[in-house]
């Protein structure tokens, strides 16, 4: 096992975090604000993923699919907010489970029926081919290390957005205390719309970027979805620094445990029987994570007052 | 009429109706119909155990479909390894007889239901729905990733399991067969509901402060309520097995988490017959829906956003009335 080895690894993990922190900002900023759990958060992901894809397709052009799948997403987001998920925000969490799953089975085979059953493929922007030497020999995917600077720079502009912004403001006060803010005169209906619609944004931009690693398939946001979730719990709902440091931790332990530990067993082991236990245990490795976490922190690493 | 006996007489009439359709449907040889029923009876099993824990308890387990799967997998692993002639891990001698698969099968989910419940339970709210969910998940990736009982494929049940004094390889025996364990659970759910334990269940739901304050705690009371829900929902899940005669992991997935508390809600919830009416519209919609479109899906999105949005109470709530506490 060389170091280059272990670095590209590394940079897998740190990516598929990054994505999934911007699944889950969307999801936990929802949370932290309406108190809603919305399952149709991965429906929101694939819709970017296939809108990005469509435009992609029609006009060859991978930028004007990446702003397709923000418009598409956040469009479908304000949509889906004023007309149902509004009236949602009042119900207990069950009525918000059904509802949305329902949601997940409309949207899901909606997009089946308009694109059909096979998976869509989107290329890499030319822009981003190719690779960037690593130290220690190896050689690294240039789109992927693209990836990773979004995710830095969504970071950034979501904490400059929440801490500097008459916006940010108004959510962090919709945080606290929602009554009071809409005693003091803002349109509480509008800002839930937007935060939804940011959310949904956030979440159209990750389907889009994976879209090109992965195929672009119905059913790709619910894998997304659960994660998101697992790493919301890690974090604690409801708190955007909770949600990055629990997505780089998901995505870091996720993507090492399948590199490491099958290596690690057959130091005690025969090798294939190391494979097989190590996959079977990698695979569960983040749900032991989360679990010990929660055994010691019941509301996550960050918990906020939700 | 008063609300309860309007209640006891539609459930009356669910009950009448199970039953009448599948043996009518054999008399006019036609088997399909038969598995429909037992499918019905099966699903409202495995939601009658779920809705001990979120009817009662209003503990919301967006992971019963491990439970379901577990059971589903003992069946499958008993029956492979009986058919193959080995024992099973540990020594224990495999056989095909259901009622030592069925108590193995509760067992089971009732040792992993237990530290499942033992970590969940510390939370509350959304973050109890959504660490059952990831519980389910692990368990879920495990069965995949595991090749020796098949892994992503599934198992096989070559054989279906045989149970003393009936032919089992029959519709319409192994439909009454099911049905008794149905109705056997929807006992367990009233003895549970009408006694202390059930009492204090439900006012754990209701005020766990005020139980804590006349010296009860909740955990423990949740936590029993949690591990025998789901020892129900594994049974049910070693019956659906043999009726379809193969377990894969699609039995653990979310989705059939989700579709379990779909059931209750359909229903009505906390309601003894709830999960049974929930069970025969979906599967009937199900059937009815699949026919006429290969879209059903969505269809069927539609209508459960209806019944979220504007039919609280669910199907019992409609035909039979607002439930007389909550």
């Amino acid at each position: 096992m060389s170091a280059a080895l272990l670095i590209e690894q590394l940079l897998n993990g740190l990516q598929l975090g990054v994505m999934l922190f911007l699944i889950a900002a969307g999801l936990t900023l929802i949370f932290g604000v309406m108190g809603l759990i919305n399952l149709a958060h991965g429906s929101l992901y694939m819709i970017g993923a296939f809108a990005c894809a469509a435009v992609a397709a029609a006009t060859g052009s991978f930028w004007l699919g990446l702003a397709a799948s923000l418009g598409a997403a956040a469009a479908a987001g304000a949509l889906m907010e004023v007309a149902i998920i509004r009236r949602l925000y009042e119900r207990d969490h069950l009525d918000q489970v059904l509802a949305t799953f329902a949601l997940i089975l409309i949207l899901s085979e909606g997009t089946r029926w308009l694109f059909g059953s096979f998976p869509l493929y989107l290329d890499i922007p030319p822009l981003l081919q190719g690779a960037v030497p690593l130290p220690g020999g190896g050689q690294y995917q240039l789109y992927r290390l693209a990836i990773i600077g979004v995710g830095i720079v969504v970071a950034v502009g979501l904490y400059l957005l929440i801490s500097r912004t008459r916006l940010g403001m108004r959510i962090r006060a919709g945080e606290s205390d929602r009554e009071m803010i809409a005693a003091l005169g803002v349109d509480i209906r509008t800002l839930y719309t937007v935060v939804f619609a940011l959310g949904a944004a956030l979440a159209g931009l990750a389907g889009a970027l994976v879209g090109a690693l992965q195929s672009v398939q119905v059913g790709m946001g619910e894998p997304a979805l659960i994660l998101a979730f697992v790493v919301i719990v890690i974090g604690g709902i409801g708190s955007i620094k909770g949600a990055l440091v629990g997505a780089i931790l998901v995505g870091v332990v996720d993507t090492m445990g399948r590199f490491l530990l099958p290596k690690l067993l057959a130091l005690t082991m025969p090798a294939s029987q190391a494979n097989l236990v190590g996959a079977a245990l990698a695979s569960m490795l983040i749900y032991i994570v989360m679990a010990l976490i929660l055994a010691l922190r019941p509301r996550g690493l960050f918990a906020g007052q939700a | 009429m008063t609300a309860l006996s309007r209640e006891t007489l539609v459930s009356a009439l669910l009950l009448v109706l199970l039953v009448a359709i599948p043996v009518a449907a054999t008399m006019v040889g036609e088997p399909f119909y038969v598995t429909l029923a037992t499918r019905i009876a099966i699903l409202a099993l495995a939601a009658v155990g779920l809705n001990i824990a979120l009817g009662l308890g209003g503990l919301v387990s967006f992971g019963h479909a491990a439970f379901f799967g577990l059971g589903g997998y003992v069946a499958g692993i008993f029956a492979t390894h009986a058919f193959n002639g080995e024992p099973l891990p540990f020594g224990l001698a495999a056989t095909t007889s259901m009622p030592v698969i069925w108590l193995s099968a509760m067992a089971l989910c009732g040792l992993v239901a237990l530290p499942i419940g033992a970590i969940s339970l510390r939370t509350s709210g959304v973050y109890f729905i959504m660490i059952t969910l990831a519980f389910a998940q692990m368990i879920y990736y495990f069965a995949v990733s595991w090749p020796s009982y098949g892994g992503e494929d599934g198992l096989s049940i070559y054989v279906r399991n045989s149970f003393p004094g009936l032919n089992t390889a029959q519709p319409l025996p192994y439909f009454l067969l099911c049905l008794g364990v149905l109705v056997a659970g929807l006992v367990l759910f009233q003895l549970i509901k009408g006694s202390r334990f059930g009492t204090a269940l439900e006012a754990s739901r209701q005020n766990p402060t005020r139980l804590a304050a006349v010296g009860i705690a909740p955990f423990g009371i949740r936590l029993v309520a949690f591990a025998v829900s789901a020892m129900v929902t594994g049974l049910a899940g070693a019956l659906f097995a043999d009726l379809n005669r193969f377990v894969s992991p699609s039995m653990l997935s979310w989705h059939m988490s989700g579709e379990l508390i779909v059931l209750i809600i359909l229903g009505g919830k906390g309601r003894l017959f709830g999960p049974l009416a929930g069970a025969m519209v979906y599967v009937l919609f199900e059937y009815a829906l699949g026919g006429i479109t290969e879209r059903w899906q969505f269809f069927l999105g539609l209508i459960l956003l209806g019944v979220v949005l504007f039919a609280r109470g669910g199907l019992l709530g409609l035909l039979a009335g607002k439930a007389r506490h909550g």
